[in-house]
């Protein structure tokens, strides 16, 4: 077997380990939280018969192991069962609104990767010079700044002053393209400003890093531009790192955007998570953490992969 | 004279508009001689007057999550109860003024000592799949929220009716005690009419009411289309599609209106009500509601089962300053016991309960206490601004020399693990539309929420001699004496009432503040339309 593929499949098949362990820790950490299901269903207007029936017929009463494999069977077979709050199958509520946060995140991820590459590798042409401070500093900024901030003061600027945006940004089955694109522009927005800066520090700094190499000298010395030597000889020196810092960012836009869901009202996965953690709805978080681990999981595979592949001394080992 | 009468044209055209609200209007037409009463009657006629059809109404809304359901007996929060009240029907509502407004019950009447009631059942009214609405289907709702097994939350409200029959258009209703206000009960938001009482699928969205069910995206949006064959459709019903977007977020809630995303939108930020003021296109609609905010102490438990302990600290906090802080100014003062003027049969001869900190230092000197923290707790999601008020609350008893303390709670179990567990702490109630409901909802002895831990026999007597009573005025006379008595001995600190403050839109016409509930009380995306 080529050792790539090899590498491919084990790292697979340690990630699905990963996936069982994460469902066990999910499962008890749900466990652990004060108060129940039923309880947080009927909240402060619950008599004791109502809460009892619930309990019940929500089949509470069933010792916790009995009800973890119960459902683990059920995942196993495709089945991700019904929400305990209000009985809607949950693969087809978490379908939709898995395809909105990856929409959000795509559409975030576009604009956001290759400009965070392309400041970086400005900054790092001219690192130390005005282009670069201004560049490092802008970004310092907006990441710094809380996303309900950011959130707050682009709806401020794009629905009050400059009204050409909707401050709620849900999307529907049934829209077009161009109108969901309208929609999510200010998440969009402020998603780019936080993920903006990692990315393009990272790139300007494993770009420095190669550039005190001794072959990136003789690439000078040749008589080569600045710009064609970073992006011949340097940038493909510096992808692994680059990658991975990539991969984390997008493994963020996934699953880490819930107070930007929250404040412009988008209809995705975060906001659901959260309502169903409150109301103590295991099957739901249960089913949401396995596609958030699944995402994070997958995502770092592809980065050591693209890693590797960048790299002769690992794309070919004595 | 013509000067007047074109201003006041113009006024009745403004109203009809939606542009004035009823208190600008008639503030201003009694500056131009006409008396109070007409004017109102005035607005009333023109804010009603020819309502327009057509166009989608749209609601921005807190208080939705992903995990409502269309069940009525499930209904909880705030969304869930404004989509009941657009596609559902019960057999009555509460009017804004307090009476009774006959809904799918055409008549009601009672026998003398109120144990039975009969409603007829009102002819030709159809549910959203085409049935006809029967005094079977009726009893069926009714049963389905008594039955023990049930997870209604009107299942308290429906367990004293001791046996329901249905014959012909008339259902009869038994009860196991008398009430005089059993109609009222049944205006309760879970108590909806559903084909066949929603035994086979409660959570179908078929109802009577004005709108039926087109999507429903629990904690996203509900979008709703005009049910063609609508009863009262005279009233009602204006818009051709109405639809609940769930904003839980306050300043995008409060951007979308701005931008006209959204046409009307509950809950404004008592804090920022002064600049949404200002801001053009928009209107700020305020009700006097029954809901208020409290901090309750379990009488049972010590050291708050000492009445002197109790007194003093409800001498200790300053109500004035409560309603400034908290609620910006859109409420009112409590006075220990949970009844407004907003309810019937409201004593407002009651004195008014003042800070003193002189008489909470001798109160609290009197009891004895050790000297030992109390300890309050809060959460930020006890109230909308339920720490501030904690706080506020412990400085004003401190300056009385008790020795109060603040502890802060998370949001997350408040419900289940501090309310009604804890002997001391911040929460709030809703209101009901009549007196005997709210006290027999928490504070009768045996009440599953008294969240006092109250008990006191003579407070159930009274309770229980005033359900039945049929003459109102020796019924007021028995709700003051329970007043008093809650007042003065119970575990109830009751420092404001809050109002409905809510925001519309300029081009929203035929709004009319009820205090029953948040949006008209559920009802505003009926009664409205867009100008």
């Amino acid at each position: 077997m080529h050792p790539i593929l090899k590498l491919v499949v084990q790292r697979i098949a340690l990630g699905l380990l990963l996936l069982l362990a994460v469902s066990a820790v999910i499962f008890l950490g749900v466990e652990a939280l004060p108060g129940d299901t039923a309880q947080a269903i009927l909240g402060q207007s619950a008599t004791p018969q109502a809460l009892e029936n619930l309990r019940e017929k929500l089949g509470l009463n069933d010792p916790p192991l009995t009800r973890y494999f119960a459902w683990l069977g059920g995942v196993l077979t495709g089945d991700l069962g019904t929400s305990l709050t209000n009985g809607v199958d949950i693969a087809q509520a978490i379908g939709q609104r898995l395809g909105n946060t990856l929409f959000l995140a795509g559409c975030a991820a576009v604009i956001a990767v290759p400009l965070a590459i392309l400041l970086g590798l400005i900054a790092a042409r001219h690192a130390g010079r005005w282009p670069d401070k201004l560049i490092s500093g802008i970004t310092l900024t907006t990441i710094s700044l809380p996303e309900f901030v950011a959130a707050y003061f682009v709806i401020f600027l794009f629905t009050q002053l400059i009204p050409i945006f909707q401050p709620v940004a849900m999307v529907f089955p049934g829209m077009s393209f161009w109108a969901k694109l309208h929609a999510v522009a200010l998440p969009v927005i402020v998603l780019v400003l936080v993920v903006l800066a990692h990315m393009m520090r990272m790139t300007r700094a494993a770009i420095l890093n190669v550039m005190q190499s001794a072959y990136i000298e003789t690439a000078e010395l040749k008589g080569l531009s600045p710009m064609t030597v970073i992006w011949r000889h340097a940038f493909p020196n510096a992808i692994a790192p680059v990658v991975s810092v990539v991969m984390l960012n997008l493994a963020y836009l996934v699953v880490g955007v819930v107070v930007v869901e929250v404040v412009f009202g988008y209809n995705a996965l975060g906001q659901y998570l959260v309502d169903h953690v409150t109301k103590r709805d295991l099957p739901v978080v249960q089913a949401v953490g396995l596609i958030f681990a699944a995402v994070y999981i997958f995502l770092n595979m592809l980065a050591d992969i693209i890693g590797i592949l960048a790299n002769p001394r690992l794309r070919h080992p004595k | 004279m013509d000067d007047k009468h074109r201003q006041l044209d113009w006024m009745v055209a403004q109203a009809k508009a939606g542009r004035m609200t009823r208190r600008e209007f008639v503030g201003r037409t009694t500056a131009l001689g006409v008396s109070a009463g007409l004017a109102s009657a005035l607005f009333g006629k023109a804010a009603r007057a020819e309502p327009k059809k057509g166009g989608i109404l749209r609601a921005g809304m807190q208080g939705g999550e992903s995990t409502n359901s269309l069940d009525p007996a499930l209904a909880a929060s705030e969304v869930p109860f404004a989509v009941n009240m657009t596609w559902g029907e019960m057999l009555v509502d509460v009017a804004p003024d307090g009476s009774i407004e006959h809904r799918i019950a055409e008549e009601i009447s009672s026998n003398a000592d109120a144990t039975e009631w009969k409603f007829k059942i009102r002819q030709g009214v159809e549910f959203h799949d085409g049935k006809t609405v029967t005094a079977e289907d009726v009893v069926a709702t009714l049963k389905r929220h008594t039955d023990e097994k049930s997870q209604s939350g009107a299942l308290g409200i429906v367990q004293g009716i001791a046996e329901m029959k249905a014959e012909g258009d008339m259902v009869t209703l038994t009860l196991a005690a008398g009430n005089a206000d059993l109609p009222y009960l049944m205006a309760d938001y879970h108590l909806v009419i559903q084909p066949g009482g929603g035994f086979d699928n409660p959570a179908a969205g078929i109802g009577a009411g004005a709108y039926k069910v087109a999507v429903n995206e629990p904690g996203v949006r509900h979008v709703f289309e005009r049910h063609a064959n609508y009863w009262d459709a005279a009233n009602g019903a204006h818009a051709d599609q109405v639809e609940i977007i769930v904003i839980n977020d306050n300043t995008a809630r409060t951007a979308a209106l701005q931008s006209g995303q959204i046409h009307m939108m509950n809950r404004v930020d008592p804090k920022i009500v002064e600049l949404l003021k200002g801001a053009p296109g928009i209107t700020i609609e305020h009700a006097p509601g029954r809901g208020h905010y409290v901090f309750i102490m379990h009488c049972d438990k010590p050291p708050f089962d000492n009445n002197d302990l109790r007194m003093a600290l409800k001498l200790a906090i300053n109500r004035k300053e409560q309603v400034e802080k908290i609620l910006g100014g859109l409420g009112s003062v409590g006075n220990d016991f949970p009844i407004n003027a907003a309810y019937p049969l409201f004593d407002d001869t009651i004195p008014q309960r003042e800070y003193d900190a002189a008489a909470a230092a001798e109160y609290y000197r009197k009891s004895g206490h050790d000297g030992s923290p109390i300890i309050l707790r809060t959460a930020p999601g006890a109230f909308p601004g339920a720490v501030d008020a904690a706080n506020l609350f412990a400085a004003s008893a401190n300056a009385a020399g008790i020795p109060l303390q603040v502890k802060l709670e998370p949001d997350d179990g408040y419900w289940s693990n501090v309310w009604n567990v804890e002997p001391f702490c911040a929460s709030y109630w809703g209101g009901r539309p009549v007196q005997d409901q709210m006290y027999s909802t928490a504070y009768l002895s045996t009440a599953e929420w008294n969240d006092t831990k109250f008990r006191n026999a003579k407070f159930d007597e009274l309770l229980i001699a005033a359900r039945a009573e049929l003459d109102q005025d020796k019924r007021k006379a028995l709700y003051s004496e329970m007043a008093h008595i809650l007042r003065d001995e119970g575990g109830l600190i009751l420092p404001m009432f809050n109002d409905w403050v809510e925001a519309r839109r300029n081009e929203v016409a035929g709004w009319e503040p009820d205090p029953n509930g948040e949006l008209m009380n559920g009802r505003a995306l009926i009664k409205c339309w867009l100008a």
